[in-house]
């Protein structure tokens, strides 16, 4: 019952798009008030007949109903709770339900606080988004309904692949997917602004809080994703280069330049045709991720739940909307008016800049991803392209956008003066060549490259502080005025400072990560020790223990250091008897921002263990980069300026394209 | 500045940032991509001794060998022909006799396929993909391989095999 109530929701909740993707259409057209006005109403529907779809699906996996399809598939009656209910997305036909709850959600949010938008630009939005949700509506029914029933229930069910029994698990699709469908909004406001054939600082205004969403649970969403990888798969690598990771990389890489040329747009009025492109190429590649995950062209070690046949069909909706909307785009775009004259050295400039940087490193991604696949279909030669690509392209592309980033905030807009920013960064030149300088003389003849590259993270980070002290005057003035000027300072402002020293606090944990990490590989036996970069770790002993749905063996290791104990670690090894597969459980021990790292392998007759032990110094950096530039995002979001929005726009608008 | 100088410089300056990265990517194809092989393809092209690449095939039930100190030895069969590798360190969870396994490395002078890397990115009903088609492709592919003991209502269109 609760099956058929849910696919029938999700029945109806396509009918509703369908609606909602043409009446208001017709409604702008017909300049008939009370036809626009469906798209809000419907949208709302919409959200809430998706939701009870994907609360009948939760219900069904909660109560272990394995006459359902995809419950058995993915579900056993002894798994706890949480993983019953994260479970749903661990696959296939369950995650494109996310997709388009999300979907709907942010649909929903337009409809419910879009108040102050102009009518017309309101329906076109919700229009828009309804094309995209009626095409993954339809997909979902057609394809992948996770809802089919079973002709002859068993008993028991298949359980969830192991590895997907994690905390992590629960947290990280639904972000990187709010990240995802959330620049469905961005795009969705594009396509209006050109079918309307109208755009200006205000559709930036409200396009770039979106964006902003979007952004920030995309940058948490792929943190949080390289943590699993890190703790979870047991190699103690937190990147990969896998073609799913760099799915999610280049939507961030298009989604932060969109940010950044949105900003151009919102207070200069330029870049408007571009950031329109950018906008359409940014949600174009979360179409792409999605394909790529789903349709399973790519092996890797997130494919978790793909099938051929449904690829042809995300293709198909790939190939409509992404040309699609680009045809439009070079139709209409000529149409539109160019904006604000600048400099080459300004803070648009600068912000031109890393565009080009952001998006040229997105290229290299992109080509480094469908290269092998392209040389597939053509020659049939499989090749991979790993990390050693990867590190020659992207690397050299993102030393010059680092060295820009703390210039950028500096320069004045329309026409700044680099001598002057130069000589405001002195501090900053000067901190980063003090640290390469201890760094040289610390390490003495060993990596060459990474001294350099902390040199430059500083850079970004003193260039920083840099910037908020010239704008608060500090050390010029008393610092009572100084503080009360940096209350004073726009939230945005913080939120840049924020996010711009988070990736150098990143770019720091990566050096030290890959260059300084010190590792064991071997086997040892109960009572034998272990050193690594000044640890002592003594193997106790080995233990059986049964879990809710697996058993697991438990290796118990002594740290101490310098004679004095420190803590106990217990990795495991953990074995699932239903689908007769194993995981590693690894065992971490935080030291500050380092880290401890055991994770075990296989036992062998004569009681020994293989363990990897590995000292990963100031790894957290890694994830503590990305959590800052997210609460930098968060700042600028509760920035006054994007709260109290863009009023009257309309007419506003019109007089000053009039003016132009 | 005028408009049109101001556009030239940004055209300028986009076009040196893309003829760059065009370098760099080619350079780095050129030099960092890895080819992938089945034991036949090995003993056909004749790879010579230190060129890396990927292999990629069944490990042969009953080779695994574990020496000292974590050294490890088996063969990868892919039906016709069979390559012996040598490896050393800790084998992925998924890695069992019979089942699909790539490794990356290259061969010694004695003909050994000395593996730095070995992926068994799969679980019990998944096949890496080029082992996959390399394996269907030489006709050596079991229709049965992993599949599901299920009574499934749901269509499960060649399930085993590309999932």
């Amino acid at each position: 019952m609760i099956a058929e109530s849910g696919h029938y929701a999700l029945v109806l909740a396509l009918a509703l798009a369908l609606i909602q993707s043409t009446v208001p259409l017709i409604g702008a057209r017909w300049r008939d008030v009370a036809l626009m006005n469906v798209a809000r109403s419907t949208a709302l529907m919409q959200l809430l007949f998706v939701a009870a779809s994907f609360v009948a699906l939760v219900m069904l996996h909660v109560t272990s109903d394995f006459s359902v399809a995809n419950v058995y598939e993915n579900s056993h009656s002894l798994k706890p709770l949480i993983y019953k209910i994260t479970g749903v997305w661990g696959n296939h036909e369950g995650s494109m339900l996310l997709w388009v709850s999300i979907l709907a959600l942010f649909g929903g949010l337009v409809a419910a606080f879009g108040n102050n938008l102009p009518l017309s630009l309101r329906a076109h939005v919700l229009a828009v988004q309804a094309w995209i949700a009626s095409a993954f509506y339809l997909f979902i029914l057609i394809t992948s309904n996770p809802f089919l029933r079973i002709v002859n229930p068993p008993i028991e069910g298949r359980d969830l692949n192991p590895v997907l029994q994690d905390i992590g698990l629960a947290v990280h699709p639904p972000m990187l997917y709010l990240g995802y469908v959330g620049f469905s909004i961005s795009f969705s406001f594009a396509v209006a602004a050109l079918i309307e054939g109208r755009i200006d600082a205000a559709w930036a205004r409200w396009v770039r809080p979106w964006t902003l969403v979007a952004w920030i649970f995309l940058t948490l969403g792929i943190a949080m994703g390289s943590y699993w990888a890190y703790y979870e798969l047991g190699w103690g690598g937190w990147w990969f280069w896998d073609p799913v990771e760099n799915a999610s990389l280049m939507p961030w890489l298009a989604g932060t330049a969109l940010l950044h040329s949105a900003l151009v747009m919102e207070k200069r009025n330029a870049l408007k045709v571009w950031t329109i492109l950018l906008s359409i190429l940014t949600f174009s590649l979360s179409l792409l991720g999605t394909f790529l995950v789903r349709s399973g062209v790519l092996t890797s070690v997130h494919a978790f739940a793909t099938d051929p046949t449904r690829g042809v069909f995300i293709l198909l909706i790939l190939c409509v909307f992404i040309g699609g909307s680009l045809s439009l785009y070079a139709w209409r775009a000529p149409a539109l008016k160019r904006g604000g004259l600048f400099a080459p050295i300004s803070r648009e400039g600068a912000l031109v800049l890393n565009n080009l940087f952001l998006t040229t490193a997105c290229a290299t991604v992109f080509i480094g991803t469908l290269y092998p696949l392209a040389l597939e279909v053509l020659t049939g030669d499989k090749i991979s392209v790993g990390a050693p690509f990867f590190n020659l392209t992207f690397a050299p592309l993102f030393v010059p956008l680092m060295i820009a980033v703390p210039f950028g905030p500096l320069l004045a807009w329309k026409r700044g003066d680099l001598l002057g920013a130069a000589q405001r960064l002195t501090a900053a030149g000067l901190a980063s060549l003090v640290a390469i300088a201890l760094l040289w003389a610390w390490t003495r003849g060993g990596a060459t490259l990474a001294p350099l590259a902390i040199g430059l993270a500083v850079f970004v980070i003193v260039g920083v502080l840099c910037d908020l002290a010239e704008r608060t005057a500090l050390l010029r003035i008393p610092l009572s005025i100084s503080l009360r000027r940096a209350r004073g300072l726009p939230r945005a402002v913080w939120g840049t400072a924020f996010a711009h020293a988070g990736l150098g606090v990143a770019l720091i944990g990566i050096v030290c990560e890959t260059t300084w990490n010190s590792e064991y590989i071997g086997a040892i036996k109960p009572g034998d020790l272990a050193n690594v970069a000044g640890y002592q770790l003594k193997l106790d002993g080995l233990t059986q223990r049964q879990g809710p749905n697996f058993r697991e063996m438990v290796a118990k290791f002594t740290v101490s250091r310098d004679g004095e104990k420190l803590s106990v670690m217990t990795p495991s090894k953990r074995n699932f008897t239903t689908r007769g597969s194993s995981t590693t459980e690894a065992a971490l021990l935080t030291r500050g921002a380092s880290q401890l790292y055991i994770s075990l392998g296989d036992g062998s007759a004569d009681g020994a263990i293989a363990v990897r032990i590995y000292h990963k110094p100031l790894v957290l950096l890694i994830w503590w980069g990305p959590v800052l530039m997210a609460f930098g995002g968060v700042l600028s979001l509760s920035d006054r300026r994007l709260r109290v929005g863009a009023p009257k726009p309309a007419r506003a608008t019109r007089t000053l394209q009039a003016a132009e | 500045m005028t408009r049109k100088q101001r556009r030239l410089t940004l055209i300028c300056g986009a076009l040196a940032v893309l003829a760059i990265a065009a370098g760099l990517v080619l350079n780095a194809l050129r030099d960092s991509i890895v080819f992938f092989s089945t034991p036949s393809m090995v003993a056909e092209k004749h790879i010579g001794p230190g060129k890396r690449f990927r292999l990629g095939g069944l490990v042969q039930p009953g080779s695994l060998e574990r020496g000292d100190n974590l050294a490890v030895s088996f063969s990868v069969a892919d039906g016709t022909a069979t390559l012996p590798v040598a490896y050393k360190g800790i084998l992925p969870d998924l890695f069992r006799e019979g089942q699909g396994v790539v490794a990356e490395g290259s061969l010694d002078a004695s003909g050994v396929f000395r593996a730095d890397t070995v992926l068994a990115k799969h679980d019990e009903t998944y096949m890496p993909k080029d082992v996959a088609d390399a394996l269907k492709k030489q006709g050596h592919w079991k229709d049965d391989y992993g599949a599901k003991p299920s009574a499934s209502a749901a269509p499960q269109p060649a399930q085993g095999a590309m999932r």
